[in-house]
């Protein structure tokens, strides 16, 4: 990387999107209104688990304003995010998973129409034994939920060892064993999914949806409704907070677009809250054993970690989730030999798949509560504990994962020094204490989600001779800025300020594909394309304006909207004009760029899951007061250091940082997607109010410091700042309210009930008693990284 | 979207106006001030009246007359923002303005009544969801069906008063006037309500609560004490409303402890009071009051929180109510 001082990246500027989301412009998918459009719900199930006898929509038919109806039967192809688990259909066929699975849908002239309409669908179920929690499913092998996967109601199983943990336990001191629980969450995006979908004279199809992934989503339409890729355009409109809930192709999607060409109307469906809580994909709750070997100096000789997920009705992205419960541990403390065994269960709810930080949140709430009762034990510092046992930069780990830059040290001592923590620990009066915990976090996936060779993401970058710039790329923003960390880059190499440059996203049909707005990969991937676009761009420009003034392209600059001569500056013209000068050269000027991740180290069956061109890190320390009487706990204050190699926008990493902040408050404190299994396994809470997430009054003072250790995988050395500053919290509070009432809550969320029952328990704990025995074939073994035959 | 279903909307300019609608559309037609509490309920079909009856355009049953020394007269359509920022209301009568201040949020403050939240339909987490939902567990006895889910067994509605307005008002003495065309009647604000989650309130549905009416502030000490998981948005699961009226020296002359949020009415804590008469507010006294206002407290899994700890949190939030009445 250049050594210059940048002139827009880096700098906090306001986001490109900012004046239209601030004033109500900006056009969200239920903001769409077409000319003859009609209004679709989806029929629902209202039992957990039960066989489809007979759906009669004939009373829905006749309501006058019903324009159509749709049931499986038109739909009978499945569909999934992952390839190993295409199990969800449309609308069911013959079985539903879960209260809320559709069954049936419908189409009339006005919403409320539609809403009536739904609910005069009769359908006669033949009711099936639910399952509805991890034991239920390992303890209920029939009915079976689905008809593939491992056995019984067992999806995925994962057995996988690095190294000889027998030889690594063998050779510590002390051996630590714990179990830990953490309850599923869901995403709580502010805005609900909605689609509409717009037949076209020729037979093709517009769909606009609030989706955070429009590639997969045109892949699932053109495989369910059976038509070339080509006749169908995704466009991907902005997003109102998607968290991962919007990354899996879904039934409202495929059904608009159904509808719409089977009535020729464009079809539009908002889903109520109440439907977000049955779409979920969020967090899965996991039981999870962890057992470490240390010296008493607490360095890890090995580890095993087991988990057991609670996947819920069907596979969505559960394979990968599983995996990511055992794939990250590995790198931010030196695990010599590791062993992990993931298992993911069936159950009759809503589908589980990915929440911000998929699949690590609750490995990571485990192995940090877990190693500050190690460093309890063996009388040290958890926070020198921690620091003394990094994983180094530029290695490779045990999972064969490769470290580039690493900033976790920095940020120990960040907030280490920011919080006081030598002065607090232990030593804060009773009642108040703090806690400390660190993370780290893929900055994309190596591996997309189908395999192919082809890159992950694309920018193409047309210039105007009036100086315009339009920049082409397939993701999509979700909130977290990405539109104004296009900009910026491209603002950069190109000279100019980024409110010029117009940006065409997330569509199918103008822009490159870019895989989606998921495991933090946009800044990483579409930046790295972006760079390369940009270059080719400012280089063709650079030639053309060099040869007009007889100089060596080397010497022309590009800023302040001008492009000057290097060394006599005041030789120079408008960008305007050096594209003129361009175009006369070259003709239309046009460039692309792509991005393709390193190959992986890792070989052995799995190691796709876990490997990404950077990592980025995070450090919490949390101040909480417990009151004694009560258990409820305040959090009175996080100090955080994240890790993210560079900030192309620093003002928006600190808002993903707050961001990620709020998000971990909330499931450490009180989130919880749970079901009544006494009735119907109903969804308890399927509402804003009831469902309980943290208001701005319970947000607690956050003091965030950006660490910029660059990557030289990074656009600019940047890495992910999106999930990885939530997974610290949680544990960091759990850790807090040990110091400060000497209880262990091993279990997510800590509620004031725990920490009161614990307070009064013999073992001062509240958490899962034990791990379920679950048979698991033998390990793939893999050795170490170097060592391999 | 969910969307309200389709009614006629009257908006009278005078109480008797409001009556004669009233009487004249029988129990077709519902009354409605800020709507925070029934609009919700109509969209997911709990109540759905064809007649609303709104109160907000007249005049004379909105805003706060009288002084702390005489005793205040409320406009039952005085919003809670008003009332919990009013300058009497914050100096005489200071326990009652937090407990206004801390229902809902400050922008459904705005909206939202006193005479609303004296009314508010009792929640609870079997009943507030949407038709669908209440479907799939086939109904449940307050709306559409015929059994208690939160107890089976159970001949009555269990549903739970929510408000944080109406034990402390009952505590305080204050009281209620209702008018219809066949007269006003005034009753006290503890008299209001029923034990019964269905049939709640003891008001006709002719009758409009048209003011609440406050004793002189001075010579009793007040403290409401509200639990809830969120700093705001958050429907209480325990309300504790504690007044005192103590002698020169201290010691307690007369004592009112309701409960609410634990029955589907605010509960007077009896055996509390009597145990706090005639004695001072030490530590022991309080122990022992709080000790009994909880042991009425029967909360059932219909609420946020578990239900044990939500009885001994009755106890735990009488004694800081009680604490905050020491001299």
């Amino acid at each position: 990387m250049s050594q210059k001082p940048y002139r827009i990246v880096g700098h906090s500027l306001a986001k490109v999107d900012g004046p239209a989301k601030c004033t109500g412009q900006t056009k969200f998918a239920d903001d769409l209104f077409l000319p003859g459009m009609v209004h679709a719900k989806l029929h629902r199930a209202p039992l957990p688990h039960a066989r489809i006898v007979r759906v009669d929509t004939s009373e829905a038919e006749k309501m006058p304003g019903v324009v159509a109806v749709l049931t499986g039967k038109e739909l009978p192809i499945p569909f999934g995010i992952l390839p190993v688990s295409q199990d969800e259909h449309a609308l069911c066929l013959d079985r539903i998973r879960f209260v809320g699975d559709p069954v049936a849908a419908v189409a009339a002239l006005e919403e409320d129409i539609a809403f009536a309409a739904m609910n005069r669908i009769r359908v006669e179920y033949e009711p099936l034994k639910a399952v509805m929690s991890i034991q239920a499913a390992l303890d209920n092998p029939e009915p079976r939920i689905h008809d593939y996967g491992e056995e019984g109601n067992i999806h995925k199983k994962v057995a996988l060892e690095f190294g000889d943990v027998r030889h690594g336990f063998a050779g510590a001191d002390e051996i630590f064993v714990d179990t830990f629980y953490y309850e599923g969450s869901t995403h709580l995006a502010l805005e609900q999914h909605a689609v509409v979908a717009a037949p076209e004279p020729d037979g093709r199809l517009t769909v606009w949806s609030s989706t955070q992934t429009p590639h997969y989503v045109h892949r699932a339409l053109a495989k369910v409704l059976e038509l070339p890729p080509a006749y169908i355009r995704v466009i991907a409109t902005p997003v109102g907070g998607g968290f991962g809930g919007k990354s899996d192709p879904f039934q409202h999607e495929i059904v608009a677009a159904k509808l719409a060409l089977k009535i020729g109307r464009p079809v539009k469906i908002c889903l109520t809250r109440e439907e977000v809580f049955y779409c979920h994909r969020g967090r899965h709750p996991v039981l999870m054993s962890v057992k470490t070997g240390v010296k008493k100096d607490g360095s890890i000789t090995a580890m095993h970690f087991r988990s057991v997920l609670d996947g819920g009705g069907y596979g969505s992205y559960g394979v990968a989730s599983t995996y990511y419960t055992g794939a990250l541990q590995t790198v931010t403390y030196r695990i010599p030999h590791y062993k992990f065994d993931g298992v993911r269960v069936f159950t009759n709810k809503p589908p589980c798949g990915p929440k911000r930080g998929h699949g690590t949140p609750q490995p990571r709430f485990a192995l940090e509560v877990h190693l500050d009762k190690i460093a309890g034990h063996l009388g040290l510092d958890p926070a020198e504990m921690r620091r003394s046992q990094l994983v180094p930069p530029n290695s490779i780990t045990a999972n064969h994962l490769r470290i580039g830059s690493m900033g976790l040290g920095t940020c120990i001592d960040k907030v280490v020094g920011g919080s006081g923590w030598k002065k607090k620990f232990r030593r804060l009066p009773r009642g108040r204490g703090v806690g400390i915990a660190c993370s780290s976090y893929i900055s994309g996936a190596g591996l997309p989600i189908y395999w192919n060779r082809m890159p992950h993401t694309g920018v193409q970058i047309k210039l105007d001779r009036g100086g315009g710039i339009c920049v082409f790329c397939g993701q999509i923003d979700i909130g977290q800025g990405s539109d104004s960390v296009l900009a910026q880059m491209v603002a950069e190499i190109l000279g100019v300020d980024p409110l010029t440059i117009r940006l065409v996203t997330g569509d199918t049909d103008l822009t490159p594909v870019d895989l989606g707005s998921y495991s933090s990969r946009v800044t990483l991937m579409m930046g790295n394309a972006a760079i390369q676009a940009a270059e080719r761009a400012r280089d063709l420009v650079a030639r053309a304006v060099a040869k007009q003034w007889k100089l060596s392209p080397s010497r022309i600059v590009f800023a302040a909207g001008r492009v000057f001569d290097t060394e006599n500056p005041d030789q120079g013209m408008s960008f305007a004009e050096s594209v003129q000068a361009a175009e006369a050269e070259f003709g239309t000027i046009g460039t692309v760029g792509s991005y393709t991740p390193p190959p992986s180290p890792g070989k052995y069956r799995g190691a796709g899951v876990g490997p990404s061109p950077a990592y980025s890190y995070s450090a919490a320390i949390a101040q909480v007061e417990v009151d004694p009487d009560t258990g409820w706990t305040q959090v009175e204050r996080i100090w955080i250091a994240h890790d993210c190699g560079k900030c192309i926008n620093p003002m928006l990493v600190t808002g993903q940082v707050e961001g990620s902040v709020y998000m971990g408050l909330g499931e450490a404190l009180m989130e919880e997607q749970v079901f009544r299994a006494n009735r119907n396994g109903v969804h308890k809470i399927p509402s804003m109010l009831d469902y309980k997430s943290p208001t701005t009054e319970d947000m607690c003072e956050v003091t965030t410091y950006l660490i910029e250790d660059p990557d030289p995988n990074g656009p600019f050395g940047a890495k992910e700042a999106g999930q990885g500053p939530l997974l610290p919290i949680a544990p960091a509070i759990a850790n807090a309210v040990f110091d400060a009432v000497g209880v262990r809550i091993d279990e997510i969320p800590i509620t004031p009930e725990k920490i009161l029952r614990a307070l009064r328990s013999p073992d001062r704990r509240c958490g899962p008693a034990s791990y379920p025995r679950i048979p698991m074939p033998e390990p793939i073994r893999v050795p170490l990284p170097g060592t391999e035959a | 979207m969910m969307r309200l279903p389709k009614f006629v909307y009257h908006a009278p300019t005078s109480v008797d106006e409001a009556g004669r609608i009233l009487a004249g559309e029988g129990t077709a037609a519902r009354v409605v001030a800020g709507g925070t509490d029934l609009y919700p309920n109509m969209k997911r079909g709990h109540q759905l009246p064809p007649v609303l009856v709104s109160l907000r355009r007249i005049p004379k049953i909105t805003g706060i007359s009288g002084t702390p020394e005489t005793g205040l007269r409320i406009g039952a359509c005085t919003s809670l923002t008003q009332l919990g920022s009013h300058p009497a209301v914050k100096s005489g009568y200071a326990a009652l303005a937090s407990a206004v201040l801390s229902i809902s949020t400050p922008i459904l403050r705005n909206m939202g009544t006193i005479g609303g939240n004296l009314c508010l339909d009792t929640r609870c987490n079997y009943y507030n969801q949407n038709y669908e939902w209440r479907r799939a567990i086939h109904f449940c006895m307050k709306c559409d069906g015929s059994i208690c889910w939160v107890a089976p067994s159970s001949k009555t509605c269990l549903a739970i008063n929510s408000s944080d307005t109406a034990p402390l008002l009952a505590a305080l003495g204050g009281r209620a006037r209702l008018i219809s065309t066949r007269g006003e009647r005034e009753l006290a604000i503890k008299d209001l309500y029923n034990l019964d989650g269905i049939d709640y309130l003891n008001k006709r549905p002719d009758e409009i609560l048209t003011e609440i009416l406050l004793p002189p502030a001075g010579g009793w000490i007040a403290s409401y004490r509200k639990l809830r998981r969120r700093g705001s948005f958050d429907f209480p699961v325990l309300g504790v409303a504690a007044v005192l009226w103590k002698e020169p020296d201290g010691r307690i002359r007369d004592a009112k402890i309701y409960l609410n949020a634990v029955a589907s009415a605010p509960l007077e804590a009896k055996e509390a009071e009597t145990c706090l008469v005639g004695r001072k507010l030490d530590t022991e006294t309080i122990r022992e009051a709080a000790r009994l206002a909880a042991e009425m407290a029967k909360p059932v899994d219909n609420a946020d929180f578990g239900i044990a700890w939500r009885k001994r949190m009755a106890r735990v939030f009488t004694e800081r109510a009680l604490n905050d009445l020491k001299e």
